[in-house]
């Protein structure tokens, strides 16, 4: 396999990453507030809907985003106020948001299915972009790939050194303590669900916008699914959400790879690796059964009511 | 301000009211939604809910419709009893149809009563199968049983369209992804004559009756319900957990390879890519919205079939997209979820009880 080869599938190996990058950066911080939500998928069909028809019927790809990213928001708004605002059962809440989103993703994009548009440009970075193997990658991406590195980061000092990703921890780990000690417990989760549903739909975003660039039903074919799974994969530490992202956007390319070593293996078996990969990493992780639940957030799926 | 209030024991009276509180809630988004569509509500919801059954027809279509999504719901009643999240009713339907038409194919020269029962059979087991993958990597792996049944369900729609394309398809059906028609010994005979109303709709009501006995009269079920209630209790009382996950997990897995296999032998007579709009998924909205019981889940089941019919009378009559029907079916669940709010809390509203708590404090004034 030579250079060029190698340094093309690192490439699209960050691309396919991102949207799984950015839903489980959003679900990670969703979940340290002990928050648990399951609609990941849903938001993130809204998200890359609603970016795809804006951009298209605007011609402004940056409006897109914006309003997928709102999309997503607005989900993840209804998500709470059933699951935190009602205190309804989170597993089923969360469900009834991918069903909801899928439908209703599929309702508003009807008209649209397969029509183009010019997608996000990638943007290579002068010089950097050279550097052998990794220049591609990491420095000759499109702006939302930059966009989810930066973000990577921000989560990651969010979590390691700010007073507000203490007090996410902290109402995700006991929010009763939280709350005798004055934290806002209710407000933090919410703020935490709403950042979750703004990263889905900017990933559902990327999907339609930039990445495929089209839109059609069902399109994230299980990534907000994946990325859930991913956050359990990273033990909910951020720096191993990156890696997971990436090795999962290595397994959903692999076809590319395989064809570039000369194997012919039906593509439709290989469409099977990404979500066989994500059992597989499930049972690595959860074998343990102690480990697995010394790592998640203990209050996470419980509601919370201040006056119990 | 609008505040809940914990009634501090169930409501059974909501528990009941809910799901048809949800429909009414439904009906009403809907309306508004045609309304802005531009159709007339009241004939975009009459063409949605009652063109669709108006004739004998479309009743016979009704239970053809009906028998998938019920035979997937009444199993999911069990997992979802045992507090197992089973979300896997659509993979495991789905390898019903495929391991079933594989042996439907195999079979496809042979005569006789008895190839039915094997390929209905294999379908059944096809579908436990998929079912036990998930069991067995909850129960040895502690993995979460509801990303790994999602996972499955992709897992078996790419093995399907796979095996269309690839080793089931028809030798002779000009590269098209569809396998050879089954022989009619594969067949499911249709319970009417004249209409497509086969044995699938028949083995849902025994289902039906089956799990109710098993889970109202039952020391199996009886294990099953507590496991869900509590598993500490469950524990403490020397049920087996894993045991149970298992059971729960293969009767429905078998039930919703019942309903795949049905299909295939049924309605369709072969192996497509498209055996299932969702049926397994659409079954776990009517276990919730039938309470998970059995006539609960008779009703919820046969309205569910009603909204993917009318979905397809819509896009015909009214020029809808077919996605309708998957946006009643979100809507639906979504509303049950915030009324069943309801049964473990009551609405209060201070602004309005203030004064009646006035009054009172006065009359006990007065009394005294």
């Amino acid at each position: 396999m030579d250079i060029d080869l190698l340094s093309n599938i690192l490439y699209a190996m960050v691309r396919t990453g991102t949207p799984l990058l950015l839903v489980a950066l959003g679900e990670l911080v969703c979940e340290k507030s002990g928050v648990l939500n399951l609609g990941q998928e849903g938001m993130l069909l809204m998200g890359a809907v609603v970016g795809f028809v804006a951009a298209l019927l605007s011609g402004s790809l940056m409006l897109g985003f914006l309003l997928a990213i709102l999309a997503g928001v607005a989900m993840s708004l209804l998500f709470g106020l059933i699951a935190l605002g009602f205190s309804a059962n989170q597993v089923a809440t969360g469900l009834a948001l991918t069903i909801f989103g899928t439908g209703l993703s599929a309702f508003i994009g009807s008209e649209f299915v397969g029509k183009p548009i010019d997608g996000l440009d990638p943007i290579a970075l002068p010089l950097l972009s050279e550097i052998p193997l990794i220049g591609k990658m990491l420095f000759a991406q499109d702006p939302v790939v930059y966009l989810s590195f930066a973000l990577f980061i921000a989560v990651y000092w969010f979590f390691r050194s700010s007073r507000p990703g203490l007090v996410v921890k902290a109402v995700g780990e006991n929010p009763h303590a939280a709350n005798a000690i004055g934290l806002p417990v209710m407000r933090t989760r919410y703020l935490a669900v709403m950042f979750g549903g703004a990263m889905a739909g900017l990933a559902g975003g990327y999907l339609s916008i930039a990445y495929t660039p089209l839109w059609v039903e069902n399109m994230s074919a299980g990534r907000g699914w994946i990325a859930l799974a991913l956050v359990v994969f990273a033990s909910w530490k951020v720096e191993r959400v990156l890696l997971g992202a990436w090795l999962f956007g290595l397994a959903s390319i692999l076809h590319l790879v395989f064809q570039g070593l000369g194997f012919s293996i039906s593509s439709n078996l290989l469409a099977i690796l990404p979500y066989a990969a994500t059992i597989l990493v499930l049972v690595l992780l959860s074998r343990n059964q102690i480990r697995a639940r010394l790592l998640a957030p203990i209050s996470l799926g419980k509601p919370f009511h201040a006056s119990s | 301000m609008i505040k809940l209030e914990p009634r501090g024991q169930h409501s059974k009276l909501m528990a009941w009211l809910s799901p048809i509180l949800a429909g009414v809630l439904t009906l009403i988004s809907g309306a508004i939604l045609f309304a802005l569509l531009g159709q007339d509500p009241i004939e975009a919801l009459h063409t949605l809910l009652i063109l669709p059954v108006a004739d004998l027809y479309g009743i016979s279509e009704l239970f053809v419709k009906a028998a998938p999504i019920l035979l997937c719901a009444i199993g999911l009643s069990v997992v979802f009893k045992a507090k197992v999240w089973n979300i896997g009713a659509e993979g495991q339907l789905l390898m019903g149809g495929l391991i079933g038409s594989a042996c439907a194919l195999q079979l496809i020269d042979a005569e006789g009563f008895w190839v039915l029962p094997i390929v209905l059979l294999s379908g059944m087991l096809g579908g436990a199968l998929w079912a036990a993958l998930a069991a067995w990597l909850k129960t040895h792996f502690n993995a979460n049983e509801i990303l790994t049944t999602i996972m499955l369900n992709y897992i078996a729609l790419n093995l399907l369209i796979w095996a269309v394309h690839g080793p089931l398809k028809d030798p002779e059906g000009f590269n098209f992804p569809e396998s050879a028609m089954f022989s009619d010994s594969a067949l499911l005979p249709t319970l009417v004559e004249g209409t497509r109303v086969h044995y699938g709709m028949l083995f849902a009501l025994l289902a039906l009756v089956a799990i109710w006995v098993l889970l109202s009269r039952s020391f199996l079920g009886f294990q099953i319900k507590v496991l869900g209630l509590d598993a500490r209790a469950a524990r403490l009382a020397g049920f087996r957990e894993k045991r149970l996950t298992w059971i729960a997990l293969l009767i429905s897995g078998a039930l919703a390879g019942l309903a795949g296999v049905g299909e295939v032998t049924g309605p369709l007579g072969q192996l497509v890519p498209q055996i299932s709009p969702g049926y397994g998924y659409a079954a776990i909205i009517v276990a919730f919205l039938g309470r998970l019981q059995p006539f609960g889940i008779l009703l919820a089941g046969l309205l569910m079939a009603l909204i993917y019919m009318g979905g397809e009378m819509a896009q015909i009559n009214l020029g809808l997209p077919i996605a309708l029907t998957g946006l009643f079916q979100g809507m639906l669940l979504f509303y049950l979820l915030a009324c069943d709010v309801l049964i473990n809390f009551r609405i209060r509203i201070p602004a309005l009880a203030k004064p009646v708590a006035d009054t009172i404090a006065i009359q006990e004034e007065a009394a005294r």
